[in-house]
């Protein structure tokens, strides 16, 4: 490829968040084959922090009171185990199919991104796809797949497309498959949403066949809902459902 | 970091304390609207107790797993904001930054790190603007290469030389 020589100077630029956002995803794949890169992507970033430090502020004090009584809400996430301590048992054949379905795509996403990057963090909705993501989401939609309490709704898109819920509340989580899906037109996005009380609150995006992580909280919402949005999403759903589906009781 | 890993919220006020000020003086340099700063700090910080059991510390210190989640949230809201306002923002940045020393000597003399302030000294005019007009204003490098009207290759180089230098000025390990 002609960018590849180009390709290892653009760690400072990375550690400064001055790529755009395809090329801040192709960098972090790239940190995942050269380890020049990842080393020097560290020091950089630890570089950045010192400048972040430099600008240190004092907080509002209301905004101490706030993220501490906030925090019982926010689940916590498990540490990272390595893939042999999470073995996969599909049981039933519904959740066999949906098993492999899911993680041959989780593989592949894992796959085209090259590896691991510098720092293994998600962003929530942000979440840019690396491969440390592909391989949590991977094993959290295993886990629902595969969890003792998983309930399952079938149905259907007004664009032909099958879908399936599986949600479990002992993990709190909830995936979504999807076979059949017509590619959107370009310049729009298949954003999902979960229905509050007649709220549709964003519960991120499908981005063709295969299963996702229903994000937001499952627990608590009544239904699943599929849009067709603008490129990027929307606050709100701004097109008629092709798809609300209960979610399993 | 451990403690908060594991629940622990008098573990989680302590780290609070250590690491809001940092966050939220990072996050109000991008953001700069001060309501806008502090809910993206307060997401920060939220982040820091969801994921803490995901900080690997043989990558590096606390504050710079800290410190690049809440930049790289920074930059997200102001770049989201940007396309919504149709690139407004880089405009506003362009109206802003000129003449261009203005803006440097501003941003040195309100750090709070002597050492940070002498270090940016010690990088060339255009290494230093490459530099904190990403950092600190949350451009991308093809903006500041806009905005200082220089070829792009050269604020890729320029980017890349200034951390060097500033690197090995604050003597950073990782
Ligand atoms: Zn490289």
């Amino acid at each position: 490829m002609k960018q590849h020589e180009d390709v290892h100077t653009l760690a400072a630029a990375y550690a400064l968040n001055a790529l755009a956002a395809d090329e801040r995803d192709a960098f972090a794949a790239h940190l995942g084959d050269c380890e020049a890169c990842r080393l020097e992507a560290a020091e950089f970033e630890a570089t950045a922090a010192r400048l972040a430090a430099a600008a240190a502020q004092p907080p509002p004090a209301a905004m101490k009171e706030r993220v501490m009584s906030s925090v019982d809400g926010v689940r916590q996430l498990p540490p990272r185990l390595s893939a042999t301590t999470t073995p996969v048992r599909p049981r039933g054949p519904l959740r066999r199919q949906a098993a492999a379905f899911a993680i041959a795509a989780a593989v592949a996403a894992a796959a085209s991104f090259g590896g691991l990057a510098a720092w293994q963090y998600q962003q929530g909705e942000r979440a840019r796809d690396q491969a440390a993501q592909a391989e949590e989401r991977l094993r959290d939609i295993s886990a629902v797949l595969t969890a003792d309490d998983a309930r399952t709704v079938r149905g259907r898109t007004t664009n032909g497309a099958t879908t399936t819920i599986v949600a479990s509340r002992a993990h709190d989580m909830a995936v979504l498959t999807a076979s059949g899906l017509p590619a959107p037109a370009s310049g729009a996005v298949y954003q999902l949403w979960l229905d509050h009380d007649g709220t549709m609150l964003p519960a991120g995006f499908l981005h063709g066949d295969g299963a996702v992580l229903v994000e937001g909280d499952t627990s608590d919402a009544s239904a699943v809902g599929l849009t067709l949005e603008p490129a990027g999403g929307s606050e709100e759903p701004t097109t008629t459902p092709l798809l609300l589906m209960p979610m399993p009781g | 970091m451990e403690q908060v890993a594991h629940g622990d919220k008098d573990a989680f006020s302590t780290l609070y304390d250590h690491l809001a000020p940092l966050v939220f003086g990072v996050v109000s340099r991008v953001v700069r609207d001060r309501a806008q700063s502090e809910e993206v700090a307060q997401e920060v910080m939220l982040e820091v107790w969801r994921q803490a059991a995901r900080y690997r510390p043989e990558v590096g210190k606390v504050t710079t797993w800290v410190a690049t989640i809440a930049h790289r949230r920074a930059v997200d809201r102001v770049r989201s904001a940007q396309a919504a306002a149709d690139r407004e923002h880089a405009q506003a940045v362009r109206d802003r930054s000129r003449p261009f020393d203005d803006v440097v000597e501003r941003v040195e003399t309100r750090l709070e790190s002597e050492q940070v302030r002498r270090c940016l000294r010690g990088l060339t005019e255009l290494q230093r603007q490459a530099v904190t007009l990403s950092y600190y204003r949350g451009l991308t490098y093809r903006e500041v290469a806009e905005t200082l009207r220089a070829p792009l290759p050269t604020i890729k180089t320029r980017m890349r030389d200034g951390l060097i230098r500033l690197r090995d000025c604050m003597g950073v390990t990782t």
